[in-house]
């Protein structure tokens, strides 16, 4: 251990360090750019220079690495200077768009403009112009004016997401970001660029001009794009989620995410396909329904089969709270033994980083909850084949498209009842005799288990139409504080959607069961008491970067 | 304080005070003189109240060969204390890179403030001269782009103002 003061106070930390990450560690900000924990050193920003006592010039704290006695000034008169100096340089052809910036709000430099610059500009000629919205690739937009060749995207694109691509041509002030020729920026880890880039310079195609950073509200959540379950804040505004971002999480995807996750997986919650309410068939057509009427007439339809005549589709889309109540009813309250659930592998479509073969989120703990056959019961492809020879007379599935799986969709119409839960029209809705429209998964609380056995939480961003963003306790903008009648925005379009766990138990008590579930909570807390796995958890002890379930052998640490 | 002092009044009037008469026609002598006056009162609604410049009518959006100056920043409606201003920004192939696709301003929250003139970057949002708004309904208060944008020639005297007070 090396032993350093840093503003007076001294420290005792790891000599392997360097400045800028002892001050880190001990809560000391020092300001800087290029600089970021995840990416290797590039010292080019010049915006965390310190004073070192016997150094004759002031020092980057980023690439100075801490030495037994050293005494580092953070705050020093010279040190304020020459983060003028530096913020002066940056400005210098640093755009004046703030106001239709994508970034601004979310802006290193303009942050630091506020805290560390001399707060005018000195600068009366012509700013250089460079070119302007450029496609960088499929996600990612680029204006080479915002720039200010930090080279934290050029570092991961090498580093990282291992396609380098992206490089710096001309020089001095004619710098400009670029593709090499015939390349573009489209690895599936591209748009983490976009949050690296301490400026607006990179933007998000599909967030671009969206909405301004302070409209939202951020909820912390879990990705469901695949098997990973990337830790994720999700950014709403007036009831519809624009945007995703990555959270740090060491343990399971550091401080990135993919592509897909970002942009696909909340596409089906704003979906114009999205159920308002429960549909029923009546003469042959599907038609909308009251949630009394559809529960009742799932129970009394379910109590005309035998046991063995039933099966039951659980989901590894569909939280652990709702898995778990499902199970609990397939085989408590109706007694069958055929549970089982329908694995989205895409062999092939997996790399050594983030993306897994497995496409759904909940697979584990799908099976950990008990979504598995009874004893002698039937797995999925014994239902299948039960259905075919008309053994298996009514499936009640959950959130799973599975009339896309073309050995399930050929023995659908042997069926005398298929019940359906889904948020959004598809194949199975439409085979369906019952279908519950349930909520997403940034509609309900609940926890999902990644392939590591880690058991995260997914919380509610989006209210449905029981809900009350104030009173439910969700993320509030500015604009859901003070919302009244009169205001357009005021009155966003609320589904009619309700979590699996609660349609499930509700169906249950109708049949005759005891199934009594107030809240997530409450189910979890079922959970944690009878199944091994979640044994001693809690949603307080899961937190915002989830634990690792008992089941789970060690910790898989990402790259 | 004010009940300890003694209230003095003056108890021998002249006969003349005590006919009140002279004061009666010095009253009666400002009423007449006034009809002889330029009037001040305007047949409303035939003749209509112009304002100065400095006047804050109904906020309005800035029209320029066509297009609005507005750029969707969003500053306005994030300075607005009555949050009255809702901005949706879109892309446009025009060099401001960015454009409102829907740009509405309750006018039953307005309070008429002037922030989101004073915020504005671009001179894009200006409080007009007009002051007749009454509405049947809540959402008849609700102002679009179709009754917001009004071309800059019609704006001169505001914008004038605007250059000379900056």
């Amino acid at each position: 251990m090396a032993k350093i003061t840093i503003d007076g106070i001294a420290y005792e930390v790891d000599p392997k360090l360097t400045v800028i990450q002892a001050a880190r560690d001990h809560g000391i900000k020092i300001p800087h750019f290029c600089w970021h924990p995840k990416l290797s050193v590039a010292g080019n920003c010049r915006m965390c220079l310190v004073e070192i006592e016997k150094m004759p010039k002031l020092a980057i704290a980023c690439a100075t690495q801490v030495a037994e006695g050293m005494v580092v000034k953070t705050q020093s008169e010279r040190v304020q200077k020459a983060r003028n100096a530096v913020m002066e340089f940056l400005l210098i052809n640093h755009p004046l768009d703030c106001p239709i910036c994508d970034e601004a709000g979310e802006c290193k430099l303009q942050d630091y403009t506020y805290k560390y610059s001399i707060g005018y500009s000195r600068f009366n000629e012509d700013k250089v112009h460079k070119p302007k919205r450029i496609q960088l690739g499929p996600n990612v937009m680029l204006d080479v004016e915002r720039c200010i060749m930090c080279s934290r995207c050029v570092r991961f694109a090498d580093e990282i997401a291992k396609q380098p691509v992206l490089t710096f041509t001309q020089r001095g002030d004619h710098v400009v970001l670029t593709t090499f020729p015939g390349t573009q920026l489209d690895n599936p880890y591209s748009m983490n660029v976009i949050e690296l880039c301490p400026v607006g310079a990179l933007t998000g195609t599909d967030f671009r001009f969206k909405a301004r950073v302070w409209e939202m509200s951020s909820t912390e959540s879990t990705c469901t794009g695949c098997a990973r379950g990337c830790n994720i804040n999700i950014w709403v505004r007036n009831n519809e989620i624009l945007r995703l971002t990555p959270r740090q999480n060491e343990e399971v995807n550091s401080a990135w995410m993919c592509d897909f996750g970002r942009l696909q997986t909340f596409k089906d919650v704003n979906s114009e396909k999205r159920l308002s309410g429960p549909l029923m068939r009546k003469e042959g057509i599907l038609s909308s329904v009251g949630w009394d009427e559809a529960i009742a007439a799932a129970a009394s339809e379910l109590r005309l089969f035998k046991k063995s005549e039933i099966a039951g589709l659980g989901s590894a889309y569909a939280s652990n709270e709702d898995n778990y109540a499902f199970q609990k009813f397939m085989k408590d309250v109706l007694g069958t033994k055929n549970v089982d659930f329908v694995r989205h592998l895409k062999e092939g479509d997996e790399d050594a980083f983030l993306l897994r073969a497995d496409k759904t989120a909940n697979t584990r703990g799908a099976e950990e909850v008990g979504v598995k056959p009874g004893e002698g019961g039937s797995n999925i492809d014994a239902i299948i084949q039960g259905i075919k020879n008309g053994s298996i007379k009514a499936l009640y599935a959950l959130e799973d498209d599975i009339a896309a799986i073309p050995e399930i969709a050929g023995v659908l119409s042997n069926l005398e009842l298929l019940i359906v839960h889904s948020s959004i029209q598809n194949e199975t809705t439409a085979a369906a005799d019952i279908v519950f429209s349930s909520s997403t998964y940034a509609e309900k609380h609940g926890t999902l288990t990644n392939f590591q056995g880690r058991v995260q939480r997914i919380r509610p961003a989006v209210v449905t139409l029981e809900q009350d963003r104030a009173l439910d306790g969700f993320a509030m903008s500015r604009w859901d504080k003070f919302a009244s009648h009169n205001d357009r925005w005021g009155r966003p379009i609320k589904k009619d959607a309700r979590p699996s766990w609660r349609i499930v138990s509700a169906v249950a008590s109708a049949v005759g069961g005891k199934m009594k579930f107030n809240s997530a909570d409450d189910v979890f807390r079922e959970i944690s008491e009878k199944v091994q796995a979640f044994k001693g958890l809690n949603y307080q002890k899961i937190g915002n970067t989830g634990v690792m379930s008992k089941t789970a052998s060690r910790a898989v640490p990402v790259v | 304080m004010a009940s300890s002092k003694k209230i003095i009044r003056k108890k021998d009037f002249s006969l003349l005070q005590r006919m009140y008469l002279p004061e009666i026609f010095r009253g009666l002598m400002t009423t007449f003189l006034q009809m002889f006056k330029p009037k001040i009162t305007h047949q409303y609604p035939e003749v209509r109240f112009h304002p100065p410049a400095s006047f804050r009518g109904r906020p309005v959006l800035v029209e320029e060969q066509g297009v609005e100056r507005c750029v969707a920043c969003g500053l306005c409606s994030r300075v607005c204390p009555a949050l009255a201003i809702e901005v949706q920004a879109s892309e446009t192939d025009l060099e401001k890179e960015r454009y409102p696709v829907k740009f509405e301003i309750n006018m039953v929250r307005c309070i008429f403030c002037g922030f989101c003139e004073e915020v504005c970057p671009e001179e894009a949002i200006v409080m007009s001269n007009e002051y007749e708004l009454a509405f049947s309904s809540q959402e008849e208060a609700i102002f679009g782009k179709d009754k917001l944008l009004i071309p800059a020639e019609k704006l001169k005297e505001r914008l004038e103002f605007l250059k000379q007070n900056r």
